[in-house]
């Protein structure tokens, strides 16, 4: 099956953006340009909309397929905080299978057994079953032996280290982020700090181990600015961060919204802006929609009962584009962001638009005008802290492996 | 007296004098609404001094009290307040409730609606518990205390005693002391009071001070001393033990060395100064006794007298749309 995108702007994390046309042959992509389309492809005209590498989305709670297609993801890199969790090798392959063909799952194995923060998980053997990084899950390893344990034994294995930074003794029953909002609200709340700790710590364990670390999430200034001086010494360190740290600070919270209980809490308004200006100035490597969808059962009760997480896989893509119609990050940017960066740190040859990539493309309308509504979105649940938000920009098509899923 | 003795003086021209629909909490209410609660309060202290208490301007109203943690004073008073405006009222602890069974707080809140109560009093554990069933009820929802978040009417009580024994609130330094952190009382009355124009401090040891409590237009002190310099009145918060989970004091007799109000310590104070404690006290701990029973200073029998024409005042105020009361349909 040969098909030829023609009439597109064409957007790569590395080729910038340009007008010409691309060629999917069977699963790939062979060619991308000015070229005369084959006689005997399928012609797709893009009308002059962008088409862009598909979203790899790094660090997801569940397999959502309707989420993710309405969303232009098509690989996840699926956190082990599952049940059961992904701490073995038969657990893991079959989580990898869970999407195909439409949705690719690339595991992350719990990097100790059980996530418990004690033994080291078989990551060798996980690896082998399909795992393409090694995670903490939603909690910290408090015991540094135990983490500096997994950094060193993971980088002997070329495995990233995904790391949830946030100390988990000073976090411990906080459902908040201190500050007027928690005060006011009389929530349990920890200092901002929780997470700067652990990531200096783990910078550290990291640094000395010579291991690759990601922090699935970091949203404070002080933990970019650790990231940045890390980086600088020629620390292998990456992070990510969700639309909804870039785009609400805790006052969110307000009137007790458990659509905005999230993990990592949101933060004060300074460190919200300190998020934007690491987005804009390179500090941070993933746009991750943090995807972890919780139904009325875990949302429909006072803020400290409720569960943390929002739905997100539907929304990264118009939210991410609404940074850049604001002048925050250029459209090459975020699909580095979205697509090429976590594929890296996956270790996949994917997320761009380059010939010999596989073909999971999307096709974009960057203006056409929508409106966040939780009761319609299409996923596992509905709960989002962005409901009634007005946003632009929504996939026309979506290509996956070189067929065309919607 | 009945429904429509109410004067309509005390509406203010141009504006309802209480235009909310629930009393969740002290945040969100204009100081002259909570000086109209201030002032409805005053006309139940005389009637419940007299030999004849009761009042029927609530006959036929179903009075749910849904007590979700243990409470003996404040469900005491809330019931009491009920009875004597004519009430229905029913006490529901958390022992015969269903959600024992499981049931979410949002079933039970569509249960006591189905139920047609008239109002609904709430006490839960949780922040924001009271706000989740007052969005899914249709009648008036009352907070008797959520969590760490609010205590409304123990911070009206409270004002409405600061007002009757020193004349007024504005200008009033009141010294609220112990473990702010964890006290929905604390919040309330921060909010009160300085709404109300006084000078609030609030002293404690770091460990049970929230963060950021001085945006809540409050001036923070650790050194109880220097707290009491000036103070018109001290009021006491319970150390609450069954809230705190790891150390947030070395020990009560450290805590009362330093935090403790004793005859002494209270000597920093204006002479005259008065002593407030929400009850129920940890003698010894926070207070001592001779502190505690002071004739003259000590307000802490009154404050608990304040409270149920308090909440007579909001069980009467929050109702009055519902009853047709003129003005107020």
């Amino acid at each position: 099956m040969t098909t030829a995108f023609v009439n597109a702007t064409l957007v790569c994390p590395e080729g910038g953006v340009r007008p010409g046309s691309l060629l999917v042959e069977g699963d790939r992509i062979t060619r991308v340009g000015d070229f005369d389309a084959p006689a005997d492809a399928t012609i797709v005209d893009c009308r002059g909309r962008m088409l862009a590498p598909a979203i790899v989305d790094l660090g997801v709670f569940a397999i959502d397929k309707p989420a993710c297609l309405v969303g232009g993801i098509v690989r996840v890199g699926l956190m082990p905080d599952q049940s059961p969790i992904l701490d073995d090798p038969g657990i893991v392959q079959r989580a990898a299978d869970m999407g195909k063909p439409e949705l690719w799952v690339h595991p992350i194995a719990a990097a100790t057994r059980g996530l418990a923060g004690i033994d080291l998980a078989e990551m060798a053997i996980n690896q082998e079953a399909g795992a393409r990084a090694v995670a903490t899950g939603r909690g910290w390893i408090a015991d540094s032996g135990v983490m500096r344990r997994v950094l060193a034994y993971a980088a002997d294995i070329g495995l990233t280290v995904v790391a949830h930074p946030e100390d988990a003794g000073l976090a411990a029953g906080a459902v908040a982020t201190e500050g007027e909002t928690a005060t006011r609200l009389g929530l349990r709340a920890a200092p901002a700090i929780v997470e700067s700790l652990a990531i200096a710590r783990d910078l550290m364990l990291a640094e000395e181990t010579d291991a690759a670390i990601h922090f699935r999430q970091v949203t404070t200034a002080a933990g970019f600015d650790l990231i940045r001086a890390a980086r600088s010494r020629g620390v292998r360190v990456t992070c990510g961060i969700s639309p909804a740290h870039l785009l609400l600070s805790d006052i969110a919270m307000n009137d007790f919204r458990t659509f905005a209980h999230l993990s990592p809490p949101l933060r004060c308004e300074d460190d919200r802006r300190a998020a934007l200006s690491a987005l804009a100035d390179g500090t941070i490597d993933v746009l991750t929609s943090s995807h972890d969808p919780r139904g009325p059962e875990e949302k429909r009760l006072p803020f400290a009962d409720s569960a943390p997480g929002m739905s997100g896989a539907e929304t990264l893509l118009p939210l991410g584009l609404g940074l850049v119609h604001d002048g925050t990050i250029t459209i090459e940017r975020l699909f580095a962001l979205l697509a090429r960066n976590p594929a890296r740190i996956l270790g996949l040859d994917t997320g761009m638009l380059a010939a010999g990539q596989p073909a999971d493309l999307i096709l974009v309308d960057p203006n056409i005008g929508a409106q966040i509504v939780a009761d319609r979105m299409v996923g596992r649940a509905g709960n989002t802290p962005f409901d009634g938000l007005p946003v632009q920009g929504r996939v026309k098509m979506v290509m996956k492996g070189g067929s065309i899923l919607a | 007296m009945s429904a429509s003795d109410h004067s309509p003086a005390a509406v203010l021209p141009g504006r309802v004098a209480f235009p909310h629909r629930h009393l969740t909490g002290i945040g969100g209410l204009q100081p002259h609404e909570i000086t109209f609660l201030l002032d409805e309060s005053e006309q139940w202290i005389e009637a419940n001094r007299a030999r004849a208490k009761n009042d029927r301007r609530l006959d036929g109203v179903t009075q749910i009290n849904a007590f979700f943690e243990n409470s003996t004073r404040t469900l005491l008073s809330f019931e009491i307040a009920g009875k004597r405006l004519g009430a229905d009222v029913v006490n529901m602890g958390v022992g015969q409730s269903s959600v024992k069974k499981g049931e979410t707080l949002i079933d039970t809140a569509v249960t006591l609606n189905a139920m047609r109560a008239d109002v609904i009093v709430i006490r839960h554990g949780s922040s924001g518990a009271v706000q989740l069933i007052a969005d899914k009820v249709d009648c008036p929802v009352l907070n008797a205390g959520d969590g760490s978040h609010e205590h409304p009417t123990q911070a009206l009580l409270d004002a409405l005693t600061i007002r009757r024994r020193r004349g007024s609130i504005a200008g009033q330094r009141v010294v609220i002391c112990g473990d702010v952190l964890h006290s929905r009382v604390a919040r309330s009355n921060m909010l009160a009071l300085a709404s109300l124009a006084a000078e609030v401090r609030v002293v404690g040891p770091s460990t049970l001070m929230p963060a950021a409590v001085e945006q809540m237009a409050v001036t923070r002190f650790t050194d109880f001393d220097a707290a009491l310099d000036g103070a018109d009145v001290v009021m006491m918060l319970r150390l609450q033990n069954e809230r705190m989970s790891g150390a947030f004091i070395p020990s009560t007799r450290e805590y009362h060395r330093r935090y403790g109000l004793t005859p002494e310590r209270l000597a920093l104070a204006k002479p005259d100064a008065l002593v407030m404690h929400p009850g129920p006290m940890n003698r010894g701990v926070e207070i001592t006794s001779s502190v505690a029973d002071m004739p003259g200073r000590s307000a802490i029998t009154e404050q608990v007298e304040m409270g149920v024409a308090v909440r007579m005042a909001c069980l009467d105020v929050l109702t009055r749309r519902a009853r047709g009361v003129e003005g107020w349909a």
